[in-house]
């Protein structure tokens, strides 16, 4: 199945190796080599040590008790993946190798919401394929616990190509935290994730993404989800750690009456980080809804893109992007930009608010009039700007997400 | 509790007390009364150590500590607070989360108490006076120093855009900080209220009135002798007194 499936793609992926993306710096592929393959853990508390730490750092509970099932991957090789024992008959994780071996319908899924030539990232993912996670939720199956995922790279200099689909069937409601990191030895490398949502009939997926990169790293996601009739789809995305560039805008095709997509960002742009995050909501069904916030604080030398896309193509929907950031130094450059676009639809109802501005003086005094210091009150403020609460996530994903900020921040900032 | 000395302090360029002296001794209340633009604000804010108020000469001491260069946060540390008369919002940091951090560490059961007196309850998870009205942003105010429970306590208008109800809750809440609810002798707790009304006076027993006028304490008086001067002759006869 996976050679024929392939086979279908390969022309089109070829023809797109050198093809640029649409926004941030171009990267030499040839300058990344493939990685090796890697052993089986048994279970995630026998992993070593500084990769359970770089884990826990993305948002992976290697206990797994607050968590309904497990996927990881270390550079191309898929190390671990588990379903705790009440959730079985409920949802299906495993390798996107295995479920394009398994699974026929896999042809409705693969290269669906992406276009294998979207540019030469995407055709990469297709021409080196090294796995990715396949997760399904059965249909009507409302999963209490978050399922995770955690993709990693060990080793210097390498590339990992992964894609993965992600499927809620009708009436199926989860929450997916997946987490991408290195351990600290580890400095340079490239990361191409595809990953394709498809969220049917009266589904409701949160998906949060926590990346956790390196200095000398290029990552460069593409993701598109496709979004039924009374579906909803939240997508989460938090970037804490310097990275060399990051580069992505990942969309929601909204298709099916009442659907709703969210996108939200939360981004730290640290060092000479390079970042270029955008989301694009397709109101394409009747009465269908979209909102896009994003939250940055840019430091050091960094430089953030903020972008968000609206597209009305039906009367009667309704949108909103909300885009604010903070400059913290005086050699950081952030660009916001919002961009609506009605598409033959008069009555659309599309709106946006963007602002850059510094962290209020006349706030920090107020703090300090109430006895926190100068630095207590900065930490504050900057604590309530990126506020987790946006992310609409449950309390304790939530809550462990805020103790990642503070922690990342005592570290960084 | 508190000794000011030939203070003198502007703002940006433009100096605005011009030698204050006053003594606030401990469990005093005293009011000040004075024109737009004489000082009063700019007392209360100077006292506090806002960065924007710079002293140019004199001393402040606090409880006989030398205040003068101390920065805002040292100074409420050491029992000093005080209710802004135009306090800032705070985007997703809540009320309850700010009570909490607000040094003397108070615990839940305390905030909720103070919450409950002050008719906050339902805003402690709310984002801090983020689209608060005049009244619920007095209100505010003073839980957030119902939980702080400072020594000395500096209100900038508690009454200014506060309907009636509000007001002699306020007054009400006030009369707790201030340690009215103690026995005469037992009181400690001292306050400078800044007030163009003199509403506030019929909820807050004051000790002493003091008349602020270009930067100077140009009268003292008892709070109502003073009000009363202020009513019949505005400022008219404390400006022969500069």
């Amino acid at each position: 199945m996976q050679i024929d499936l392939s086979r279908k793609y390969k022309d089109l992926a070829k023809r797109a190796v050198n093809k640029k993306a649409a926004y941030g710096i171009d990267i030499d592929l040839k300058m990344y080599e493939d990685a090796a393959e890697v052993g089986n853990y048994k279970g995630l508390d026998t992993l070593p040590t500084e990769i359970k730490e770089a884990a826990l750092l993305a948002g992976v509970d290697v206990t797994e008790k607050n968590r309904s099932g497990t996927y990881m991957q270390i550079d191309h090789s898929v190390i671990y993946n588990k379903i705790m024992a009440s959730y079985e008959n409920k949802i299906e994780i495993i390798s996107v190798n295995d479920a394009l071996e398994k699974f026929p319908e896999m042809e409705k899924y693969w290269w669906q919401a992406v276009n294998v030539d979207q540019d030469k990232y995407t055709a990469n993912a297709e021409l080196k394929p090294m796995h990715g996670y396949f997760i399904r939720v059965l249909p009507g199956m409302k999963i209490d616990k978050p399922i995770q995922s955690c993709l990693m790279l060990q080793e210097n200099a390498k590339v990992q190509n992964v894609h993965n689909i992600i499927i809620l069937e009708e009436g199926a409601e989860a929450q997916i935290i997946t987490g991408c990191a290195i351990p600290p030895k580890v400095k340079e490398g490239l990361h191409i994730g595809i990953s394709e949502f498809y969220i049917k009939k009266g589904a409701k997926l949160t998906f949060t993404m926590i990346h956790n990169w390196a200095e000398d790293f290029h990552v460069r996601p593409r993701s598109a989800a496709i979004v039924e009739e009374d579906a909803t789809f939240i997508n989460n995305y938090v970037l804490l750690k310097p990275v060399k560039s990051i580069q992505m805008f990942p969309s929601a095709n909204l298709i099916g009456k009442n659907a709703k997509a969210q996108f939200n960002s939360i981004l730290y742009g640290k060092e000479d980080s390079h970042i270029d995050v955008g989301s694009k909501v397709i109101l394409t069904g009747e009465n269908t809804a979209g909102q896009a916030v994003s939250r940055a604080i840019v430091d050091d030398n960094a430089t953030i893109y903020a972008r968000g896309t609206l597209i009305g193509k039906n009367d009667t929907v309704k949108a909103h992007l909300d885009c604010r950031g903070i400059l913290a130094s005086k050699d950081a450059v952030m660009y916001a930009i919002p961009e609506l676009v009605a598409d033959k639809s008069t009555h659309a109802k599309l709106s946006h608010e963007a602002a850059i501005g510094p962290i209020g003086e006349e706030e920090i005094e107020y703090l300090m009039a109430r006895g926190l210091s100068k630095d207590e009150a900065v930490t504050l403020i900057t604590q309530g700007f990126m506020d987790t609460k946006i992310l609409g996530l449950p309390e304790m994903l939530e809550n462990s997400l805020k103790e990642m900020i503070n922690r990342t921040r005592d570290d960084t900032m | 509790m508190l000794e000011i000395k030939n203070l003198y302090a502007q703002v940006g360029n433009n100096l605005i007390l011009k030698g204050i002296n006053l003594n606030i001794k401990d469990g005093e209340v005293v009011i000040l009364m004075g024109p737009n633009g004489g000082g009063k604000t700019t007392l209360l804010h100077t006292i506090m150590g806002m960065p924007k108020y710079k002293i140019i000469d004199g001393q402040i001491l606090f409880n006989e500590i030398d205040i003068t260069n101390l920065s805002p946060d040292e100074r409420a540390k050491l029992g000093i607070g005080i209710m802004f008369q135009k306090p800032p919002y705070i985007r997703g940091v809540n009320l309850k989360e700010l009570a909490s951090i607000i040094p003397g560490h108070k615990d839940n059961k305390v905030i909720e108490e103070n919450a409950e007196a002050i008719d906050m309850k339902d805003y402690l998870e709310r984002e801090v006076n983020f689209g608060f009205s005049g009244g619920e942003l007095k209100r505010s105010e003073v839980f957030q120093l119902l939980c702080q429970d400072p020594k000395l306590i500096l209100l900038d208008e508690p009454e200014s855009g506060v309907d009636i109800e509000n007001i002699s809750l306020i007054g009400k809440n006030l009369n707790k900080l201030l340690g009215k609810e103690e026995k005469i002798k037992n009181r400690v707790k001292s306050g400078i209220i800044v007030t163009h009304t003199g509403y506030i006076l019929d909820y807050i027993n004051a000790n002493k009135g003091f008349i602020l006028i270009d930067g100077k304490i140009v009268c003292e008086g008892t709070p109502n002798d003073i009000l009363e001067e202020v009513r019949k002759y505005g400022y008219r006869r404390c400006q022969q007194c500069k």
